[in-house]
């Protein structure tokens, strides 16, 4: 007689509260064992590369905000230089430290929301209230200088909007200092915590040649030992500059991208204290009028800096017919955007290469043999945003 | 940075392997155009190859450029890891051909591919599982299309009278107002319509 096999079918979301968003998983369980599973993604799909075929370059920035939202420069970042690379501009050196400045709160930012909900989802609460007092003064950062604390909008194609107001380098100097204390304080809570560790190690191990064949970047293919930074490897802005090290993982476990990411929040406090020591003074914006705005002084006394406002905010500018292809380090991973101009206002196709779609993809590979109560660890060290897997 | 890119320009176009159309560098980016039965060849070559190793895949796109007669293109962004280089791939198809699948080499051409599907409706053949993945679970249309329209067609909302959720054609309270920006001085097509009222009447 054949022993028959049943497996059981279960809906892990779209509400599950260690879904990370709207991700509806279906698992096939034998016992509790995952025998497969089926992202189903899409829900929270609002047709971004579509929308921007439709808005001028100016316009499509906001967009990418809404895209990974606990790290919204960033991705503004891969697409202003995308198109200046096409308009072939240079940005001034202040503007580019200030990028530099607020990509690195963006790195924190989303690596605290990810080491503390990974935390919480294998059971920790404690982590999240006192990682999310961080986040609350970072943010505070981002409003300052954009007036917003969330959806910046705030690095343009040629520079950055404004410059910083007045005082604040000093407060974000005060928070780097003060801010490796709050990292020591989350380690002695989580790297040596009984419990956090037999929820994590040897979990999902990834070896280095499945993370390059799944196409994982960022901390996924690092925890895996590759060390694979586009800071370093490729330097965009003026990452040269910077004295930085790459943490690299051993195992390829959920253990080991928690350390990575622990200690990139390090490095990104070394790299903000040696930003902020060196910013030099000048423009924040290119000073090509064609596509830098003219200043607000002017256009009350000057008719041509007026017209040259409306036409830049109405129609915009005019982007050389071209294709390229931006990537930044975003905190998830390599995060692209590929850009075709036709020469008019509006970009003919933007496409944006998220991290966390690749990744994602991975889950039926990476579940494959481990425990229903897994699940949440693997997808929390996986660092999954919904709003730019689905975009 | 460019001149290492013109060094993999010489070494592509020198290869005898490779089956390459046009090869193109702008803005440090290099295109290859590739016909869509050399495809995989190509790609194997590049993977492989000691001089390129492009062994990850970094993304599949389409473009869509309703005008031409070939009227979409696919592009693939590759990266070599161990020479620091990046590639794209292209390959020109018209609506009805399919594209042979990169799952076998790549496994995370997977989704990607059907992210292509679900967006313009191109085919790949063999490929495991090419379902839609980005939009609704009955959906029809391929959004990404340029003959789509951005409002799409239907639209969705829960309905007291029926007690559940339900599709129904896009109705706008306000039209959409695509603007003109590329003829500012001559008026806009609703401008030109009714001066041309005025005028007859």
């Amino acid at each position: 007689m054949s022993k028959q096999k049943k497996t059981m079918n279960l809906n892990f979301g779209p509400q599950h509260p260690a879904a990370h968003g709207v991700l509806r998983l279906i698992l096939e369980l034998d016992g509790e064992m995952v025998e497969r599973a089926d992202p189903h993604i899409g829900l929270l799909h609002r047709g971004t590369e579509k929308l921007i075929e439709h808005k001028t370059y100016t316009q499509a920035i906001p967009y990418f905000d809404r895209l990974d939202y606990v790290a919204p420069m960033n991705q503004e970042h891969a697409f202003a230089l995308a198109v200046e690379k096409l308009l072939s501009i240079e940005v001034p050196l202040r503007a580019q430290y200030i990028r530099v400045i607020f990509c690195e709160i963006g790195r924190i930012l989303s690596h605290i929301l990810n080491i503390t909900t990974q935390a919480l989802d294998v059971g920790a609460l404690t982590p999240a209230l006192w990682g999310f007092e961080e986040r609350e003064k970072l943010m505070v950062f981002y409003e300052r200088v954009s007036g917003s604390r969330l959806h910046a909008n705030y690095f343009r194609p040629g520079g950055v909007h404004i410059d910083l107001p007045a005082g604040l380098p000093e407060d974000i100097y005060k928070f780097c200092e003060d801010f490796p204390k709050v990292i020591d304080d989350l380690e002695t809570l989580l790297t040596d915590n009984r419990i956090f560790k037999q929820r994590n190690v040897d979990i999902g191990i990834i070896s280095k040649q499945e993370a390059l064949d799944h196409g994982f970047s960022g901390v996924m293919l690092r925890g895996s030992g590759v060390p694979w930074d586009l800071r370093k490897s490729n330097p965009y802005e003026c990452y040269e500059e910077f004295n930085f090290k790459i943490p690299v993982g051993k195992n390829g476990d959920c253990y080991d991208r928690y350390l990575c990411r622990i200690e990139e929040m390090r490095e990104s406090i070394l790299i903000m204290i040696q930003a902020l020591k060196k910013i030099p003074k000048g423009p924040v914006m290119t000073l090509d009028t064609k596509i830098g705005p003219p200043k607000r002084k002017d256009m009350k006394t000057s008719m041509e800096a007026l017209i040259n406002h409306f036409k830049l905010y109405t129609e915009g500018y005019h982007v050389t017919k071209g294709e390229v292809y931006s990537a930044v380090e975003a905190p998830k991973g390599e995060f692209g955007v590929y850009l075709v101009a036709d020469g008019s206002n509006k970009p003919y196709r933007c496409k944006i290469k998220a991290p966390g779609f690749t990744h994602l993809q991975a889950m039926n590979y990476m579940i494959k043999g481990h425990m229903l109560a897994d699940v949440p660890a693997i997808l929390g060290s996986m660092d999954i945003v919904f709003g730019e897997v689905d975009r | 940075m460019s001149t290492n890119y013109n060094n993999l320009k010489s070494l592509i176009e020198n290869n005898r392997e490779l089956k390459i159309d046009k090869i193109e560098l702008i803005h440090d980016n290099l295109i290859l155009c590739s016909s869509i039965d050399n495809l995989i060849l190509n790609i194997n070559v590049l993977k492989v190859d000691s001089n390129f190793k492009f062994r990850q895949l970094i993304d599949i796109l389409g473009i869509d450029y309703p005008q031409k007669e070939k009227r979409f293109e696919v592009v693939y962004l590759f990266l070599s890891h161990e020479n620091n280089f990046r590639i794209s791939l292209k390959t020109n198809i018209d609506e009805h051909e399919i594209v042979p699948t990169l799952t076998n080499i790549f496994p995370s051409a997977n989704w990607q591919e059907r992210e292509v599907f679900d967006m313009f409706g191109i085919k790949f053949a063999d490929h495991p599982d090419l379902r839609r993945i980005l939009t609704d679970y009955e959906f029809e249309g391929y959004p990404l299309r340029k003959d789509f329209p951005l409002t799409g067609y239907k639209e969705v909302r829960y309905s007291a009278e029926y007690q559940k959720v339900i599709y129904e054609p896009v109705k706008l309270a306000q039209d959409y107002r695509d603007f003109d920006f590329e003829s500012p001085w001559k008026g806009s097509e609703y401008i030109k319509k009714a001066q041309d009222k005025a005028n007859e009447s």
